[in-house]
């Protein structure tokens, strides 16, 4: 662990609750800068919800999450805004507007926040697409590229203006293992290179291995294993053996109750049709 | 608590979410500028091509029709009264106050009000908005304030296009079909209405315009649950600005020549 380096993210016995469910439950840790932190686990297990505690689009039960020393969890939209500015997100499908072209998608974030001139908007447009390997892209609409060209253009809006920390929602899910790499490697030159911090969400055990600088697993709302990635491999814990090796059995159960699946959906239950629907479900 | 209440707590958050979009378009629109955040203007001339400009094709056919019908329908009534030289007035008066401004919002409801929301809905199942809100870009500011402006001109504008190609409908039936001559029937329009006639419509269309846009913009905005939701939210989007739009017509009515 770099504890030297500042403290840039300070998660302190964050507390999430749907309903009587503890998606999150009492998670702490943090991040300091120039590390790469991959958080991973099963589906469902709360990553992606830790992860929009993170970049404050969620709001915790209890607990706090400070980004650059401030305290995120009671800020107003307004605040939270300049906090956003520091940071960028890579979204899991990307998450470009479709209404727009892949250059225009870049500039967004510049021509929003920056007083830069067309020109050079233009510039750090190619720039980025260079860096992420799609030289003169810029014409074609989110539409007409593939899925992991669109989450290319995301890393690149990402990057648009130079942020210090970087969040990836799974950057390497459905691509292929060529494409993972050149994720990977991408995202090894912005830390390695550029000294960004990065916090990552996968559940893609060989990139995670190849660019965590430190790793946790979180497993039914809360933190089960923390460390480096040599310490996460030779953990004794046999949860972080059966994931890490992609075993079917082992202590993660394989089961989850209807009753508990219910409870995860954000979604209201709708008054009327839900009630019919319900008696036909009976939970175990 | 009781039942009654109970049925109503699902439409209270929806409630909420559809002040609280008004009022922070109210924010960006009227205090926001002096902050130094101006709106752009490019996308809003992007908006009124989509939502007025596009739409205009649709507006003058239905407008001629419902001018040729009341024009019909007038001289069937009048004649028998021997009072033909009135239809002028119907078809004016019809149309600046009613007819035009309900029909043209009817139509634009049905193709732009469905658009929007629809378009929003899918923007926000792809994880866009969000996308918009951690690039710390407002989406009120971003995609509800050019759609609201370009609405708040178009539809007005629409409703002027309409009426005056309602008025070309009124006059080819007494033209070609009552031998009326075109000055005649020119002065006598000109004659029947009076501004505020053309005022209330006017009113009418902009407070239409409001509602519709609200009303679609806030269902895209709260669109969860995949396509499925998106389709939802766009029916639900037409259905709740068709119902506002006519309630609000009445009491619009009501108060600007029933009360005086």
């Amino acid at each position: 662990m770099n504890a030297n380096g500042e403290t840039l993210i300070e998660v302190g016995h964050l507390v999430r609750r749907f309903g009587d469910r503890a998606v999150l439950d009492d998670i702490s840790f943090n991040v300091h800068r120039g590390e790469t932190l991959v958080i991973m686990g099963g589906s469902g297990c709360g990553k992606s919800t830790l992860l929009r505690h993170m970049i404050g689009s969620m709001k915790p039960t209890s607990g706090t999450v400070k980004l650059f020393g401030k305290e995120i969890t009671a800020m107003k939209e307004r605040e939270i805004e300049r906090v956003r500015l520091r940071f960028g997100m890579l979204f899991q499908s990307g998450a470009l507007l479709a209404s727009l072209t892949v250059g225009e998608n870049i500039a967004l974030p510049l021509l929003q926040h920056t007083d830069k001139s067309g020109d050079e908007i233009e510039e750090i447009v190619k720039q980025k697409l260079q860096m992420v390997g799609l030289t003169g892209f810029e014409d074609l609409k989110p539409g007409e590229i593939s899925g992991g060209m669109k989450k290319r253009v995301g890393l690149a809006r990402a990057l648009a203006l130079d942020p210090e920390l970087l969040f990836s929602d799974e950057p390497t899910s459905g691509l292929d293992p060529i494409m993972t790499a050149v994720v990977d490697q991408l995202t090894l030159n912005l830390t390695k290179g550029s000294h960004m911090t990065a916090v990552v969400v996968s559940h893609d055990m060989t990139s995670a291995f190849r660019i965590a600088t430190r790793m946790i697993m979180l497993g039914h709302g809360s933190i089960v294993a923390q460390g480096t990635p040599d310490e996460i491999r030779n953990s004794p814990n046999p949860e972080v053996q059966q994931f890490i090796h992609g075993q079917p059995d082992g202590p993660i159960p394989l089961n989850v109750s209807q009753e508990e699946h219910k409870d995860h959906q954000h979604v209201r239950p709708r008054p009327f049709l839900g009630a019919r629907f319900r008696f036909h479900h009976k939970h175990p | 608590m009781n039942a009654r209440t109970l049925a109503f707590c699902p439409l209270r958050p929806q409630v909420k979410n559809y002040l609280q979009l008004n009022l922070s378009l109210l924010y960006w629109i009227l205090i926001a500028p002096f902050t130094g955040q101006f709106f752009k203007i490019a996308p809003i001339f992007r908006q009124m091509v989509f939502i007025g400009v596009r739409a205009a094709p649709m507006v003058a056919l239905t407008a001629f029709s419902v001018g040729v019908t009341l024009a019909m329908q007038a001289a069937h009534s009048l004649q028998s009264l021997g009072a033909e030289m009135y239809i002028p007035d119907l078809v004016m008066i019809t149309l600046l106050r009613e007819m035009g401004p309900v029909l043209i919002a009817v139509i634009v409801i049905g193709r732009s009000g469905s658009a929007v929301a629809a378009e929003l809905g899918t923007m926000k199942v792809s994880e866009e908005i969000e996308a918009l809100e951690v690039m710390a870009i407002n989406p009120v500011q971003y995609l509800v304030v050019p759609r609201f402006i370009a609405m708040l001109v178009m539809l007005p504008a629409l409703t002027i296009f309409g009426n005056y190609i309602g008025i070309l409908g009124g006059w080819a039936v007494c033209r070609f079909a009552l031998n009326f001559n075109t000055a005649g029937y020119v002065l006598r329009a000109l004659e029947s209405a009076d501004t505020w006639d053309l005022y209330s419509g006017m009113i009418k269309s902009a407070v239409f315009a409001w509602i519709i846009i609200t009303i679609a913009c806030n269902a895209g905005l709260n669109v969860e649950g995949g396509a499925e939701g998106v389709g939802q939210a766009t029916t639900g989007s037409v259905v709740q600005a068709l119902l506002a739009m006519l309630v609000m017509n009445a009491v619009l009515t009501g108060i600007f020549f029933f009360s005086a």
